[in-house]
Protein backbone atom coordinates (compact mmCIF):
# COMPACT_ATOMS: atom_id res chain seq x y z
CA UNK A 1 0.00 0.00 0.00
CA UNK A 2 2.88 2.50 0.50
CA UNK A 3 4.04 2.00 -2.63
CA UNK A 4 1.14 2.46 -4.17
CA UNK A 5 0.82 5.49 -6.68
CA UNK A 6 -1.70 7.20 -5.95
CA UNK A 7 -0.63 6.54 -2.25
CA UNK A 8 2.50 8.50 -3.18
CA UNK A 9 0.95 11.59 -4.80
CA UNK A 10 -1.28 11.84 -1.17
CA UNK A 11 1.79 11.78 0.87
CA UNK A 12 3.78 13.55 -1.80
CA UNK A 13 1.28 16.82 -1.74
CA UNK A 14 1.96 16.04 2.42
CA UNK A 15 4.97 16.33 2.42
CA UNK A 16 4.61 20.15 0.21
CA UNK A 17 3.12 21.21 3.03
CA UNK A 18 6.18 20.24 5.80
CA UNK A 19 7.28 23.44 7.80
CA UNK A 20 4.46 25.30 7.30
CA UNK A 21 1.03 26.90 8.39
CA UNK A 22 -2.81 25.47 7.69
CA UNK A 23 -4.69 27.83 8.96
CA UNK A 24 -8.75 27.60 9.33
CA UNK A 25 -10.68 30.35 7.29
CA UNK A 26 -14.93 30.73 7.14
CA UNK A 27 -14.95 32.86 4.48
CA UNK A 28 -12.94 34.19 1.28
CA UNK A 29 -11.36 37.43 2.72
CA UNK A 30 -10.25 35.14 5.68
CA UNK A 31 -8.48 32.82 3.26
CA UNK A 32 -7.05 35.83 1.53
CA UNK A 33 -5.59 37.24 4.87
CA UNK A 34 -4.12 33.69 5.34
CA UNK A 35 -2.71 33.48 2.01
CA UNK A 36 -0.85 36.81 2.33
CA UNK A 37 0.22 35.79 5.52
CA UNK A 38 2.69 33.01 3.95
CA UNK A 39 -0.25 30.31 4.92
CA UNK A 40 0.87 26.81 2.98
CA UNK A 41 -2.72 25.92 2.90
CA UNK A 42 -6.52 27.05 4.50
CA UNK A 43 -8.91 24.83 5.94
CA UNK A 44 -12.67 26.22 4.63
CA UNK A 45 -15.05 25.61 7.23
CA UNK A 46 -18.60 27.41 8.18
CA UNK A 47 -17.68 27.60 11.75
CA UNK A 48 -14.03 27.61 13.51
CA UNK A 49 -13.31 25.21 16.17
CA UNK A 50 -14.49 27.63 18.56
CA UNK A 51 -17.14 28.81 18.21
CA UNK A 52 -18.71 25.18 17.32
CA UNK A 53 -17.84 24.66 20.57
CA UNK A 54 -19.71 27.50 22.00
CA UNK A 55 -22.73 27.17 19.78
CA UNK A 56 -23.17 23.45 20.29
CA UNK A 57 -25.67 21.27 18.08
CA UNK A 58 -24.69 18.80 15.02
CA UNK A 59 -21.57 20.04 13.56
CA UNK A 60 -21.51 19.04 9.71
CA UNK A 61 -19.71 19.25 6.30
CA UNK A 62 -19.61 23.01 5.04
CA UNK A 63 -21.66 24.37 2.56
CA UNK A 64 -20.27 23.53 -0.75
CA UNK A 65 -20.62 26.92 -2.05
CA UNK A 66 -18.66 28.97 0.34
CA UNK A 67 -15.65 26.00 -0.54
CA UNK A 68 -15.93 26.89 -3.44
CA UNK A 69 -15.89 30.80 -2.95
CA UNK A 70 -12.67 29.78 -1.04
CA UNK A 71 -11.45 27.79 -3.86
CA UNK A 72 -11.89 31.00 -6.15
CA UNK A 73 -9.89 33.28 -3.76
CA UNK A 74 -6.57 31.94 -3.02
CA UNK A 75 -4.31 29.52 -5.00
CA UNK A 76 -3.14 27.57 -2.50
CA UNK A 77 -4.44 24.09 -1.13
CA UNK A 78 -7.77 24.77 0.09
CA UNK A 79 -8.92 21.51 3.31
CA UNK A 80 -12.47 20.84 4.41
CA UNK A 81 -13.34 18.62 6.80
CA UNK A 82 -16.05 16.14 7.01
CA UNK A 83 -17.45 14.19 9.86
CA UNK A 84 -16.08 10.94 11.09
CA UNK A 85 -17.14 7.96 9.16
CA UNK A 86 -19.49 10.32 6.55
CA UNK A 87 -18.11 8.71 3.41
CA UNK A 88 -21.07 10.64 1.19
CA UNK A 89 -19.86 13.77 2.70
CA UNK A 90 -16.01 13.22 1.64
CA UNK A 91 -17.46 12.35 -1.85
CA UNK A 92 -19.02 15.34 -2.00
CA UNK A 93 -15.86 17.06 -0.99
CA UNK A 94 -13.95 14.86 -3.78
CA UNK A 95 -16.38 16.06 -6.25
CA UNK A 96 -15.84 20.01 -5.62
CA UNK A 97 -12.13 19.22 -5.95
CA UNK A 98 -10.87 20.15 -2.43
CA UNK A 99 -6.98 19.44 -2.26
CA UNK A 100 -6.95 17.21 1.08
CA UNK A 101 -9.86 16.01 3.25
CA UNK A 102 -10.21 16.23 7.48
CA UNK A 103 -11.79 13.29 8.27
CA UNK A 104 -12.45 15.38 11.97
CA UNK A 105 -13.28 15.05 15.38
CA UNK A 106 -14.36 18.68 15.55
CA UNK A 107 -17.47 17.72 13.38
CA UNK A 108 -20.16 15.33 15.03
CA UNK A 109 -19.35 12.02 14.26
CA UNK A 110 -21.20 10.05 12.04
CA UNK A 111 -20.19 6.39 12.40
CA UNK A 112 -19.32 5.23 15.92
CA UNK A 113 -17.67 2.69 14.68
CA UNK A 114 -15.76 3.11 11.74
CA UNK A 115 -13.77 5.92 9.99
CA UNK A 116 -13.93 6.04 6.39
CA UNK A 117 -12.15 3.70 4.05
CA UNK A 118 -9.56 6.50 2.56
CA UNK A 119 -8.35 4.29 0.00
CA UNK A 120 -11.20 4.78 -2.30
CA UNK A 121 -10.68 8.31 -2.50
CA UNK A 122 -8.05 9.82 -4.94
CA UNK A 123 -7.96 12.97 -2.62
CA UNK A 124 -5.56 12.66 0.08
CA UNK A 125 -7.25 12.80 3.72
CA UNK A 126 -5.57 14.11 7.24
CA UNK A 127 -7.09 12.31 10.49
CA UNK A 128 -6.63 13.39 14.32
CA UNK A 129 -4.91 11.17 16.55
CA UNK A 130 -3.57 10.75 20.10
CA UNK A 131 -1.50 7.80 20.34
CA UNK A 132 0.87 5.28 18.06
CA UNK A 133 -1.89 3.13 18.08
CA UNK A 134 -4.61 5.95 16.16
CA UNK A 135 -2.19 6.78 13.81
CA UNK A 136 -1.48 3.36 12.70
CA UNK A 137 -5.03 2.72 12.71
CA UNK A 138 -5.77 5.73 10.10
CA UNK A 139 -2.73 5.01 8.27
CA UNK A 140 -4.19 1.57 7.30
CA UNK A 141 -7.31 3.13 6.41
CA UNK A 142 -5.59 4.93 3.95
CA UNK A 143 -4.70 8.27 5.95
CA UNK A 144 -1.67 10.28 3.98
CA UNK A 145 -1.49 12.57 6.70
CA UNK A 146 -1.73 12.68 10.90
CA UNK A 147 -2.32 15.71 12.99
CA UNK A 148 -2.46 15.83 16.94
CA UNK A 149 -6.26 15.98 18.00
CA UNK A 150 -5.42 18.32 20.79
CA UNK A 151 -8.73 19.91 22.26
CA UNK A 152 -9.50 22.16 19.30
CA UNK A 153 -11.26 25.44 19.69
CA UNK A 154 -9.77 25.99 23.53
CA UNK A 155 -6.61 27.69 22.45
CA UNK A 156 -4.78 25.55 25.10
CA UNK A 157 -1.67 23.67 23.63
CA UNK A 158 -1.51 20.87 26.76
CA UNK A 159 -3.35 18.32 24.88
CA UNK A 160 -1.68 18.82 21.52
CA UNK A 161 1.55 18.52 23.69
CA UNK A 162 0.18 15.69 25.13
CA UNK A 163 -0.45 13.64 21.71
CA UNK A 164 2.83 14.49 20.27
CA UNK A 165 4.57 12.93 23.16
CA UNK A 166 3.02 10.39 23.24
CA UNK A 167 3.13 9.45 19.74
CA UNK A 168 7.26 10.62 19.73
CA UNK A 169 7.73 8.25 23.15
CA UNK A 170 6.23 4.70 21.51
CA UNK A 171 8.14 5.28 18.09
CA UNK A 172 11.09 5.68 19.92
CA UNK A 173 10.43 2.76 21.97
CA UNK A 174 9.12 0.77 18.95
CA UNK A 175 12.53 1.04 17.54
CA UNK A 176 13.73 -1.08 20.40
CA UNK A 177 11.24 -4.08 20.44
CA UNK A 178 12.97 -7.39 19.07
CA UNK A 179 11.11 -8.69 15.73
CA UNK A 180 9.70 -11.41 18.07
CA UNK A 181 8.04 -8.46 20.08
CA UNK A 182 6.57 -6.86 16.84
CA UNK A 183 2.80 -9.39 17.05
CA UNK A 184 2.41 -8.90 20.61
CA UNK A 185 2.95 -5.43 20.26
CA UNK A 186 0.70 -4.96 17.63
CA UNK A 187 -1.85 -6.15 19.03
CA UNK A 188 -1.77 -4.17 22.55
CA UNK A 189 -1.88 -1.17 20.62
CA UNK A 190 -4.64 -2.36 17.80
CA UNK A 191 -2.61 -1.68 14.79
CA UNK A 192 -1.37 -3.31 11.97
CA UNK A 193 1.44 -5.78 12.49
CA UNK A 194 3.14 -4.02 9.18
CA UNK A 195 2.85 -0.58 9.87
CA UNK A 196 4.20 -1.60 13.57
CA UNK A 197 7.21 -3.44 11.46
CA UNK A 198 7.74 0.18 9.37
CA UNK A 199 8.18 2.50 12.39
CA UNK A 200 10.45 -0.31 14.06
CA UNK A 201 13.01 -0.30 10.72
CA UNK A 202 12.33 2.97 9.80
CA UNK A 203 12.04 5.38 13.25
CA UNK A 204 9.00 7.49 12.32
CA UNK A 205 5.97 6.96 11.15
CA UNK A 206 5.34 6.57 7.08
CA UNK A 207 3.58 9.57 6.72
CA UNK A 208 4.11 13.09 8.10
CA UNK A 209 3.07 13.79 11.37
CA UNK A 210 1.24 17.46 11.97
CA UNK A 211 0.47 19.51 14.95
CA UNK A 212 -3.41 20.73 16.00
CA UNK A 213 -5.55 21.52 18.23
CA UNK A 214 -5.05 24.49 20.81
CA UNK A 215 -2.27 26.43 18.81
CA UNK A 216 -2.84 29.95 19.54
CA UNK A 217 0.85 31.85 19.63
CA UNK A 218 3.86 31.58 17.65
CA UNK A 219 5.79 30.05 20.64
CA UNK A 220 3.46 27.44 20.33
CA UNK A 221 4.10 26.97 16.92
CA UNK A 222 7.90 26.51 18.05
CA UNK A 223 7.04 24.25 21.15
CA UNK A 224 4.96 21.65 18.99
CA UNK A 225 7.93 21.75 16.05
CA UNK A 226 10.80 21.02 18.35
CA UNK A 227 8.89 18.19 19.70
CA UNK A 228 8.94 17.11 16.38
CA UNK A 229 5.87 18.20 14.72
CA UNK A 230 6.13 18.90 10.99
CA UNK A 231 3.83 21.91 10.09
CA UNK A 232 0.78 22.77 12.36
CA UNK A 233 -2.79 23.67 11.99
CA UNK A 234 -4.17 26.59 13.49
CA UNK A 235 -7.83 26.85 13.72
CA UNK A 236 -9.46 29.77 15.91
CA UNK A 237 -5.94 31.29 17.27
CA UNK A 238 -5.42 33.46 14.43
CA UNK A 239 -9.58 34.89 13.71
CA UNK A 240 -10.52 34.29 17.36
CA UNK A 241 -7.84 36.91 18.36
CA UNK A 242 -7.36 40.42 17.84
CA UNK A 243 -5.14 41.20 15.15
CA UNK A 244 -5.42 38.22 13.17
CA UNK A 245 -3.12 39.49 9.78
CA UNK A 246 0.26 40.10 12.61
CA UNK A 247 -1.10 36.96 14.51
CA UNK A 248 -0.78 34.82 10.88
CA UNK A 249 2.53 36.12 9.75
CA UNK A 250 4.35 35.40 13.40
CA UNK A 251 2.70 32.37 13.63
CA UNK A 252 4.42 31.32 10.10
CA UNK A 253 7.21 32.87 11.15
CA UNK A 254 7.83 31.04 14.11
CA UNK A 255 7.29 27.88 12.14
CA UNK A 256 9.70 28.11 10.13
CA UNK A 257 12.17 29.29 11.79
CA UNK A 258 10.87 27.30 15.42
CA UNK A 259 14.51 27.24 16.82
CA UNK A 260 15.31 30.59 16.48
CA UNK A 261 14.33 32.19 19.50
CA UNK A 262 15.37 35.86 18.75
CA UNK A 263 13.41 35.98 15.76
CA UNK A 264 10.55 34.43 17.59
CA UNK A 265 10.67 37.05 20.30
CA UNK A 266 10.70 39.86 17.68
CA UNK A 267 7.46 38.42 15.51
CA UNK A 268 5.38 37.93 18.63
CA UNK A 269 6.03 41.53 19.78
CA UNK A 270 2.91 43.86 19.84
CA UNK A 271 0.43 41.15 17.73
CA UNK A 272 -2.18 42.23 20.29
CA UNK A 273 -4.19 39.47 22.16
CA UNK A 274 -4.35 35.86 21.43
CA UNK A 275 -7.48 34.01 21.66
CA UNK A 276 -9.48 34.04 25.48
CA UNK A 277 -8.69 30.07 26.04
CA UNK A 278 -10.37 27.40 27.99
CA UNK A 279 -8.38 25.61 30.64
CA UNK A 280 -8.94 21.49 29.54
CA UNK A 281 -10.05 20.95 33.49
CA UNK A 282 -12.86 23.13 33.03
CA UNK A 283 -14.60 20.86 30.39
CA UNK A 284 -16.80 18.13 31.36
CA UNK A 285 -16.22 14.24 29.58
CA UNK A 286 -18.63 14.96 26.91
CA UNK A 287 -17.28 18.37 26.01
CA UNK A 288 -13.93 17.13 24.78
CA UNK A 289 -13.53 16.43 21.21
CA UNK A 290 -10.68 13.96 21.43
CA UNK A 291 -12.41 11.22 22.23
CA UNK A 292 -14.66 11.09 19.35
CA UNK A 293 -12.86 8.64 16.89
CA UNK A 294 -11.36 5.25 17.71
CA UNK B 1 32.06 20.61 -0.90
CA UNK B 2 28.46 21.10 0.48
CA UNK B 3 25.14 21.89 -1.23
CA UNK B 4 22.85 23.96 0.34
CA UNK B 5 19.00 23.28 0.52
CA UNK B 6 16.40 26.46 0.81
CA UNK B 7 14.49 24.92 4.20
CA UNK B 8 12.00 27.25 4.75
CA UNK B 9 9.02 25.13 3.81
CA UNK B 10 8.32 22.16 1.85
CA UNK B 11 9.89 19.26 1.40
CA UNK B 12 13.25 19.92 1.81
CA UNK B 13 14.18 16.81 3.79
CA UNK B 14 13.82 14.59 0.77
CA UNK B 15 16.11 16.48 -1.10
CA UNK B 16 18.45 16.09 2.00
CA UNK B 17 17.91 12.30 1.43
CA UNK B 18 18.96 12.42 -2.40
CA UNK B 19 21.83 14.20 -1.55
CA UNK B 20 22.84 11.80 0.86
CA UNK B 21 22.11 8.64 -1.04
CA UNK B 22 24.72 10.56 -3.34
CA UNK B 23 27.36 11.33 -0.20
CA UNK B 24 26.99 15.14 -0.64
CA UNK B 25 27.26 17.13 2.33
CA UNK B 26 23.68 19.12 2.64
CA UNK B 27 23.31 22.69 4.70
CA UNK B 28 19.92 23.71 5.42
CA UNK B 29 19.69 27.45 4.60
CA UNK B 30 17.29 29.60 6.52
CA UNK B 31 19.20 32.56 6.86
CA UNK B 32 21.53 34.48 3.83
CA UNK B 33 24.82 33.66 6.03
CA UNK B 34 24.18 30.24 5.81
CA UNK B 35 24.74 30.56 1.89
CA UNK B 36 28.05 31.18 2.19
CA UNK B 37 29.63 27.94 2.41
CA UNK B 38 27.12 26.68 -0.39
CA UNK B 39 28.59 25.70 -3.88
CA UNK B 40 25.26 25.15 -5.18
CA UNK B 41 21.35 25.33 -4.01
CA UNK B 42 18.01 23.82 -4.20
CA UNK B 43 14.95 25.10 -3.94
CA UNK B 44 12.85 22.38 -3.02
CA UNK B 45 8.75 21.97 -3.89
CA UNK B 46 6.41 23.45 -1.59
CA UNK B 47 3.81 26.37 -1.73
CA UNK B 48 6.03 29.27 -3.98
CA UNK B 49 3.59 32.17 -2.42
CA UNK B 50 4.64 31.24 1.10
CA UNK B 51 8.30 30.83 -0.02
CA UNK B 52 8.18 34.70 -1.74
CA UNK B 53 6.84 35.76 1.50
CA UNK B 54 9.55 34.38 3.62
CA UNK B 55 12.26 34.66 1.33
CA UNK B 56 11.66 38.24 1.76
CA UNK B 57 11.06 38.45 5.51
CA UNK B 58 14.79 36.90 6.12
CA UNK B 59 16.48 39.47 3.49
CA UNK B 60 17.36 36.03 1.26
CA UNK B 61 15.53 37.13 -1.74
CA UNK B 62 18.85 39.32 -2.57
CA UNK B 63 21.25 36.76 -1.47
CA UNK B 64 19.99 34.20 -3.83
CA UNK B 65 20.02 36.38 -6.74
CA UNK B 66 23.49 37.49 -5.70
CA UNK B 67 24.08 33.86 -5.14
CA UNK B 68 23.01 32.87 -8.26
CA UNK B 69 25.24 35.00 -10.10
CA UNK B 70 28.48 32.82 -9.28
CA UNK B 71 26.74 29.51 -8.26
CA UNK B 72 24.00 26.95 -9.64
CA UNK B 73 20.76 26.89 -8.00
CA UNK B 74 17.88 23.80 -8.86
CA UNK B 75 14.24 24.53 -8.56
CA UNK B 76 11.95 21.77 -8.28
CA UNK B 77 7.57 22.53 -8.63
CA UNK B 78 7.43 25.43 -6.43
CA UNK B 79 11.21 26.27 -6.76
CA UNK B 80 11.35 26.52 -10.32
CA UNK B 81 7.57 28.93 -9.66
CA UNK B 82 10.24 31.19 -7.85
CA UNK B 83 13.30 31.22 -9.76
CA UNK B 84 11.28 31.82 -12.73
CA UNK B 85 10.77 35.45 -14.69
CA UNK B 86 7.26 35.29 -14.93
CA UNK B 87 4.24 33.67 -13.89
CA UNK B 88 1.06 33.80 -16.37
CA UNK B 89 -2.10 33.05 -13.90
CA UNK B 90 -1.16 35.36 -10.75
CA UNK B 91 1.08 37.87 -9.37
CA UNK B 92 4.08 36.64 -7.98
CA UNK B 93 7.47 38.26 -7.47
CA UNK B 94 9.37 35.89 -8.04
CA UNK B 95 13.67 35.81 -8.06
CA UNK B 96 13.21 35.82 -12.20
CA UNK B 97 16.55 34.16 -12.23
CA UNK B 98 15.96 31.69 -15.59
CA UNK B 99 14.04 33.25 -18.87
CA UNK B 100 10.64 31.06 -18.31
CA UNK B 101 7.05 31.96 -18.33
CA UNK B 102 5.20 29.50 -16.17
CA UNK B 103 1.41 28.56 -14.98
CA UNK B 104 1.15 27.53 -11.50
CA UNK B 105 -1.04 24.31 -10.72
CA UNK B 106 -1.25 24.57 -14.44
CA UNK B 107 -2.85 21.09 -14.63
CA UNK B 108 -5.78 21.62 -12.00
CA UNK B 109 -5.70 20.72 -8.33
CA UNK B 110 -4.42 17.79 -6.18
CA UNK B 111 -7.12 15.51 -8.24
CA UNK B 112 -4.91 16.11 -11.13
CA UNK B 113 -2.13 15.31 -9.64
CA UNK B 114 -0.32 12.47 -11.48
CA UNK B 115 2.44 10.27 -11.72
CA UNK B 116 3.92 9.69 -15.59
CA UNK B 117 7.08 8.76 -17.83
CA UNK B 118 8.99 11.47 -18.58
CA UNK B 119 11.97 11.51 -20.73
CA UNK B 120 15.10 13.29 -19.92
CA UNK B 121 18.15 14.29 -21.72
CA UNK B 122 21.51 14.84 -19.34
CA UNK B 123 24.93 15.33 -20.74
CA UNK B 124 23.60 13.67 -24.48
CA UNK B 125 22.58 10.21 -22.74
CA UNK B 126 18.46 9.76 -23.08
CA UNK B 127 16.92 8.66 -20.07
CA UNK B 128 13.44 7.65 -18.97
CA UNK B 129 11.94 8.05 -15.18
CA UNK B 130 9.30 8.58 -13.03
CA UNK B 131 7.86 12.08 -13.01
CA UNK B 132 5.91 12.68 -10.25
CA UNK B 133 3.37 15.85 -10.71
CA UNK B 134 1.55 17.25 -8.22
CA UNK B 135 -0.14 20.35 -8.21
CA UNK B 136 2.87 21.18 -10.73
CA UNK B 137 3.22 24.24 -13.12
CA UNK B 138 3.72 23.83 -17.01
CA UNK B 139 6.36 26.01 -18.45
CA UNK B 140 4.33 28.13 -21.19
CA UNK B 141 7.26 29.67 -23.14
CA UNK B 142 11.03 29.29 -23.08
CA UNK B 143 13.43 32.37 -23.63
CA UNK B 144 16.14 31.43 -26.36
CA UNK B 145 18.98 31.12 -24.26
CA UNK B 146 16.74 28.44 -22.11
CA UNK B 147 17.73 24.62 -23.10
CA UNK B 148 15.13 22.18 -22.30
CA UNK B 149 16.14 18.81 -20.55
CA UNK B 150 13.29 16.87 -20.46
CA UNK B 151 9.77 16.22 -21.54
CA UNK B 152 6.37 14.68 -20.93
CA UNK B 153 4.73 13.86 -24.38
CA UNK B 154 5.20 17.76 -26.17
CA UNK B 155 5.32 19.54 -23.03
CA UNK B 156 8.97 21.07 -21.30
CA UNK B 157 9.35 19.53 -17.80
CA UNK B 158 12.75 20.20 -16.81
CA UNK B 159 15.12 23.34 -18.73
CA UNK B 160 18.50 24.77 -17.89
CA UNK B 161 19.75 28.17 -18.51
CA UNK B 162 23.36 29.12 -17.27
CA UNK B 163 23.95 28.26 -13.94
CA UNK B 164 19.69 27.55 -13.24
CA UNK B 165 18.25 23.95 -13.58
CA UNK B 166 14.50 23.65 -13.06
CA UNK B 167 11.35 20.96 -13.51
CA UNK B 168 8.02 20.74 -12.77
CA UNK B 169 8.05 17.60 -11.06
CA UNK B 170 9.87 16.15 -8.04
CA UNK B 171 12.72 13.94 -8.40
CA UNK B 172 13.20 14.41 -4.62
CA UNK B 173 10.06 11.40 -4.82
CA UNK B 174 11.84 9.24 -6.55
CA UNK B 175 14.81 6.87 -6.00
CA UNK B 176 16.32 8.37 -9.47
CA UNK B 177 19.70 10.19 -8.60
CA UNK B 178 20.17 10.94 -12.15
CA UNK B 179 19.00 14.72 -11.92
CA UNK B 180 20.61 15.47 -8.70
CA UNK B 181 23.78 14.24 -9.98
CA UNK B 182 24.04 16.26 -12.86
CA UNK B 183 23.56 19.00 -10.58
CA UNK B 184 26.18 18.33 -7.63
CA UNK B 185 28.34 17.78 -10.79
CA UNK B 186 27.23 21.32 -12.07
CA UNK B 187 27.74 22.72 -8.32
CA UNK B 188 31.72 21.10 -8.34
CA UNK B 189 32.33 22.53 -11.83
CA UNK B 190 31.48 26.22 -10.48
CA UNK B 191 34.07 27.32 -8.05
Amino acid sequence: MLQDKDYKLKVGLAEMLKGGVIMDVTNAEQAKIAEDAGAVAVMALERIPADIRAQGGVARMSDPKLIREIQEAVSIPVMAKCRIGHFAEAQVLEAIGVDFIDESEVLTPADEAHHIDKHKFKIPFVCGCRDIGEALRRIAEGAALLRTKGEAGTGNIVEAVRHMRAVQSEIRRITTLLDEELVAYAKQIGAPVELVRYVKENGRLPVPNFAAGGIATPADASLMMQLGAEAVFVGSGIFKSEDPPARAKAIVMATTHYMDFDLIARVSEGIKAPMKGIDIAQLKEEELLQTRGW
Amino acid sequence: MKIGILALQGDFELHSKALARLSVEVQLVRKPDQLTQCSGLIIPGGESTTFIRLLKAVSLYQAIRDFARERPVFGTCAGLIVLAKRVTNYPLETLGLIDISVERNAYGRQIDSFIDRVRIQLNGTSLETEGVFIRAPKIVELGPGVRPLGWHGEDVVMAEEGHILVATFHPELTEEAAIHRYFVEKARHSG
